[in-house]
């Protein structure tokens, strides 16, 4: 966690077109030296192991530090999401246009759960 | 190396009591302070985890509001995600990470910064370029709020895990460590009590057969002195008496 401190961080994204346009608008995108980008658009003809190869591409990248991606792309590797345990890269579900956000799908959420009802806090 | 009888190896001295005694209260003491740091961690785990179920339905709306002001930006321009998408350089927006500390537990916590020039300057130029902003605008907050719900995660998975292991950790003394001990020191205080009774015992059989033996004494004098009536010579000398009895095991 020490060398966090020295050089700010990315935030990567993994979503549909609209949300990486979205996000890179907002100014997070960023091509590193090999021009290999920070985000990766998912549309209906990308697969699975795709998906999986490019988080875990992120997750293994030292300068990343925040995984945004949409959760209708989050329930596809559900079962990498729910075995990551690290702290750093933090992955985060965000909602996109066309599935709203339900927080009962959040691995986070759904461990919380499990030690108090969520629902206690709203 | 569990169950009832379950105790520490060491030989029942008045010694190992005072040091088991020592090992109770420093356990009792860890006990405590460990208790206190999982209290600690567990208010502010709540207090995090009511935040991030907060920042979680604010970052519907917010994400809400930015894919609509996409929308909007795309009616006005037609479609440009591709010149987005290929126009990427430089990061904008970078996460730099402070260390927060709570009862010993190190938390990073996120901070976004701008860094550099924003690469989509001319972006909506010829039109749109109002919804353009706008649309920079509500994605660069959502963005603020992502990495606010991302330090608050972070924090999340780590004090989930750090309370995790306090726990166990006051568990294991409470139930494990603290009854070992205090078996061991039943243990070597049945052992002493036994050890004094056995003393006790031994020094009424001594004092038994030292009446006994006086008083055989005394009898053997009386006759003598009956018999050589007062001429009888001086008492016993230790000193001069080379052999010692042996006063125990004598029959």
């Amino acid at each position: 966690m020490t060398h966090l401190g020295a050089k700010g961080k990315l935030m990567a994204v993994i979503g549909d077109e609209d949300t990486c346009t979205g996000f890179l608008l907002g100014g997070i995108g960023e091509l590193d030296k090999h021009r290999r980008p920070n985000f990766l658009v998912v549309d209906k003809t990308t697969s699975v192991s795709e998906i999986e190869e490019a988080f875990n591409k992120f997750v293994g990248r030292g300068d990343i530090a925040i995984i945004l991606i949409g959760q209708n792309i989050a329930e596809e590797i559900r079962h990498i999401l729910d075995a990551y345990k690290e702290p750093i890269p933090a992955i985060l579900e965000i909602p996109s246009k066309d599935h709203p956000y339900d927080s009962s799908k959040d691995s986070i959420l759904r461990r919380a759960k499990g030690m108090f009802s969520a629902e206690d806090f709203r | 190396m569990s169950g009832k009888d379950d105790k520490i190896a060491v030989f029942p001295s008045r010694m190992a009591m005072t040091i088991m005694k020592a090992r109770l209260t420093g356990a009792q003491k860890g006990h405590s302070l460990l208790k206190k740091k999982s209290d600690a961690l567990t208010v502010r785990f709540r207090m995090i985890l009511k935040k991030i179920i907060e920042t979680k339905v604010l970052m519907g709306q917010v994400m809400k509001e930015a894919s609509f002001s996409l929308a909007e930006a795309k009616f006005t321009m037609g479609d440009f995600n591709h010149l987005v998408l290929q126009n990427v350089n430089k990061a904008q927006v970078k996460v730099r990470s402070k260390k927060d500390n709570v009862a010993g537990v190190t938390l990073p916590v996120f901070e976004s910064y701008q860094d550099g020039s924003d690469s989509y300057e001319l972006t909506g130029l010829s039109k749109g370029g109002q919804q353009i902003n706008r649309l920079k605008k509500n994605y660069s907050k959502a963005v603020e709020l992502l990495v606010e719900l991302a330090s608050l995660q972070t924090s999340f998975v780590t004090l989930d895990e750090v309370i995790k292991v306090t726990n166990r950790r006051v568990n294991a003394i409470e139930y494990v460590v603290i009854p070992r001990i205090e078996r061991t020191l039943a243990y070597i205080t049945t052992e002493l009590d036994e050890r004094e009774r056995e003393e006790f015992f031994r020094l009424k059989k001594i004092q038994k057969k030292k009446g006994e033996r006086r008083a055989a004494a005394e009898l053997l004098k009386a006759e003598m002195a009956l018999e050589a009536d007062g001429n009888y010579d001086s008492p016993a000398n230790l000193l001069e008496d080379s052999r010692d009895e042996d006063l125990l095991f004598d029959n």
